[in-house]
């Protein structure tokens, strides 16, 4: 598995992956995949415990991880690594980081380099410049 | 450089903006070309860009945002269409324009060509918010409230690359108006917003999951006063519950209606209100500094005084009376004694609704430069706004447009149709919307009936998709496909604006001249029962549809 770190928080590798269903049965693990049509407030239980919550694009057009990704940032403040898996390109990196997201399970045959010039192609974004302070 | 009057004046940043997003597509086409990219995962990216792959050709659509550009982007319009199409283009119904026989490879050399005079193609089409909507007599009309178009453009700035909203369940469009006239049809968007002023500041009206296409629904009212520091959070919310619950599974059942319907405009409120409720409004928060920037970058026309204004315009109309007719159908009254709004109808007879050839987008650009103040609006209805025209000058204007070939005075008539491509171009189709156009209007293309027959709409779709919008026709033509051959349903009773309605159907589907000899009898049938002063949608209410009905498909 190759892992791509967008940003500052570097990727750690955990033995064990449990699903939210486990969680809610009581598993103890601190990694757990989200699935694309789960809920990212049904894991504000597990925040004290959670270390990594992985996403899922089932497609690149799927865009539910960017918004479960926010909800998990802004919403239950959960500063631990969110990863994402599946079948991204590389023309969304800046998207992904931008919403909270730290790292990728990259594709089979896929350039890093193509990620990480994604990371700087825009010298700003119009989002930033409308917040409010 | 020349400041433009009626859109935000792009600063270095934006055009940085513009060629780094250039760059961008350009390495997506050479990864393309290359197969490192597969044509499944280029699509969503070039439509992005606004590149369709039509019937015979690249079609590619360039965004106006809020629908007004100025002299030299118009002239550059046209310089494009001579260079890289067949020299014209065409107006569509969300204020864009589009080139319909474009190659691939010319595609980031027009790109180029745009930013050169600050214009893009950026997400005029994909499952992204879409180009931005507004009034075509923002700022000028006296009935407004508010002029939407700072909001409109701080709208394109948030919508444009979103990070969380850029691969959503489908497109999404956004209109806004300021005036109580509803000129966008916002009830028929995913967002529609009214803005009005008040003493604390603007307020916005709110409606969601409007929409025409396959399944036509009026939008509804989510909130009634949304304060201006609020609106992009409300926004975010909005689309937030969206991008989460809104189906992926079927490509007819992804638009924002569907989940509003199934859920019910109160459960959607509830489900916004509960995101605002966890959302960090600091952050969101739209300051009145931020809009007074981004307000600082718009101009305002320099209007003088017009003393004999007035009587220099009953002069011409008196000595003129083509001219008196055109001013009395095409033109609206301006909020600025001694200008006049006049709308240059795109819909002569027999020619094809919303196009334009390069000449007289060449033309138009001038006339704007002359009598406009360099600026030219785009409608939802495909016709073309000269906002300021002084009313001493309006006659000269007149002269200009008709030798342009543009001075048909059939504003809001039964010529002004609006129609989508067809089957002439587009590959979804059914049946080709644009003949059927060109009969309607050639058969009413006499201005005195035009006139005697007053306020009617005509849409035209060539399928269900829409893009003639027919089901907010007061007389509506959807094509279909029957056994191979082309037939087109007819429907009655649609309205844009304040109580917006859809359409019904009439009866069974007719063939493309049977058709528009319905069309006909269901006019002449209007003329014979109305009452005085009645528009043909206060008639079709009072006598209801069985008259109509019954002369469409009565056979001699």
């Amino acid at each position: 598995m190759q892992l791509l770190d967008l940003g500052s928080r570097k990727a750690h590798y955990f033995e064990t992956m449990v699903s939210l269903a486990d969680l809610k049965a009581g598993s103890k693990g601190q990694a757990v995949l989200l699935k694309p049509e789960e809920e990212a407030e049904e894991l504000r239980p597990f925040m004290a415990s959670l270390q990594l919550v992985l996403l899922q694009f089932p497609t690149f057009r799927d865009g539910r991880a960017f918004t479960q990704a926010r909800t998990l940032r802004e919403y239950l403040h959960f500063e631990g690594e969110i990863r994402v898996e599946g079948h991204i390109l590389p023309d969304q990196a800046d998207f992904l980081k931008r919403c909270g997201v730290d790292s990728v399970v990259l594709e089979e045959g896929s350039d890093p380099a193509l990620w990480f010039k994604r990371l700087k192609s825009f010298s700003f974004n119009y989002q930033s410049l409308l917040e409010g302070s | 450089m020349t400041v433009s009057v009626g859109h935000y004046n792009y600063e270095e940043k934006d055009r940085a903006f513009l060629e780094e997003r250039i760059v961008e597509f350009e390495g997506q086409v050479k990864r393309r070309l290359e197969g490192s990219l597969t044509e499944d995962e280029f699509k969503p990216l070039r439509l992005m860009n606004g590149i369709y792959l039509q019937l015979h050709a690249y079609m590619f659509r360039v965004a106006i945002p809020y629908g007004i550009l100025d002299s030299r982007q118009l002239h550059k319009l046209a310089d494009i269409s001579e260079n890289f199409d067949r020299g014209y283009g065409h107006f569509t119904t969300r204020q864009n324009i589009q080139f319909n026989w474009i190659a691939l490879e010319d595609a980031p050399t027009i790109l180029r060509e745009l930013a050169s005079v600050d214009m893009h193609a950026i997400q005029t089409s994909g499952n992204c918010i879409r180009n931005v909507t507004s009034d075509e007599y923002a700022g000028a009309a006296d009935d407004e409230l508010m002029d939407p178009r700072v909001h409109a453009e701080i709208l394109r700035q948030w919508s444009t690359l979103h990070p969380e909203f850029s691969f959503l369940p489908r497109k999404f469009k956004i209109a806004i108006s300021g005036s109580p006239e509803d000129r966008v049809a916002a009830r028929f968007h995913d967002i529609g917003i009214l803005a009005r002023p008040s003493e604390k500041g603007p307020l916005f009206r709110i409606f969601v999951g409007g929409g025409l296409g396959r399944i036509p629904v009026v939008g509804q009212e989510i909130f009634d006063s949304v304060p201006e520091m609020e609106l992009l959070a409300t926004l975010e919310a909005i689309l937030r519950v969206y991008n989460a619950y809104g189906r992926r599974d079927s490509l007819y059942k992804s638009r924002i209606k569907i989940l509003v319907q199934t859920i019910g405009i109160d459960a959607y409120r509830k489900e916004v209100e509960e995101e605002l409720s966890q959302m960090d409004l600091g952050r969101y928060r739209l300051s009145a500094e931020k809009v007074a920037a981004i307000r600082a970058r718009f101009a305002s026309p320099d209007f003088v005084d017009v003393p004999d204004g007035d009587a220099v315009l009953q002069d011409h109309k008196a000595t003129n009376p083509a001219f008196a007719q055109w001013v009395d159908t095409n033109t609206h009254k301006h909020r600025q004694e001694g200008y006049i709004i006049a709308t240059v109808s795109l819909k002569a007879p027999g020619e094809i609704p919303g196009d334009v050839t390069a000449a007289q987008m060449h033309g138009l650009a001038a006339l704007a430069e002359r009598h406009s103040f360099g600026e030219i609006r785009i409608t939802h209805l495909q016709n073309v706004v000269l906002g300021h025209v002084r009313k001493d000058e309006l006659f000269t204007v007149w002269e200009g447009l008709k030798a342009l070939g543009l001075a048909t005075p059939n504003l809001g008539l039964v010529g002004d149709m609006v129609c989508c491509p067809g089957l002439d171009y587009c590959s979804l189709a059914n049946a080709r919307s644009l003949p059927i156009a060109r009969k309607i209007g050639a058969r009413f293309g006499d201005t005195a009936l035009q006139a005697e027959i007053g306020a009617l709409n005509i849409n035209i779709s060539g399928c269900i998709n829409a893009c003639g919008h027919h089901h907010a026709g007061n007389i509506g033509l959807l094509g279909v496909d029957k056994h191979g051959d082309e037939f087109f349903q007819i429907l009655l009773g649609g309205k844009f604006g304040e109580n917006a309605r859809i359409g019904t159907i009439l009866g069974p589907a007719l063939a493309e001249d049977e058709t528009v000899d319905a069309v006909a009898r269901i006019i002449e049938c209007y003329l014979s029962k109305r009452q005085d002063g009645e528009t043909f949608l206060e008639t079709l209410q009072r006598i209801g549809r069985e008259p109509f009905k019954e002369v469409a498909y009565a056979t001699a």
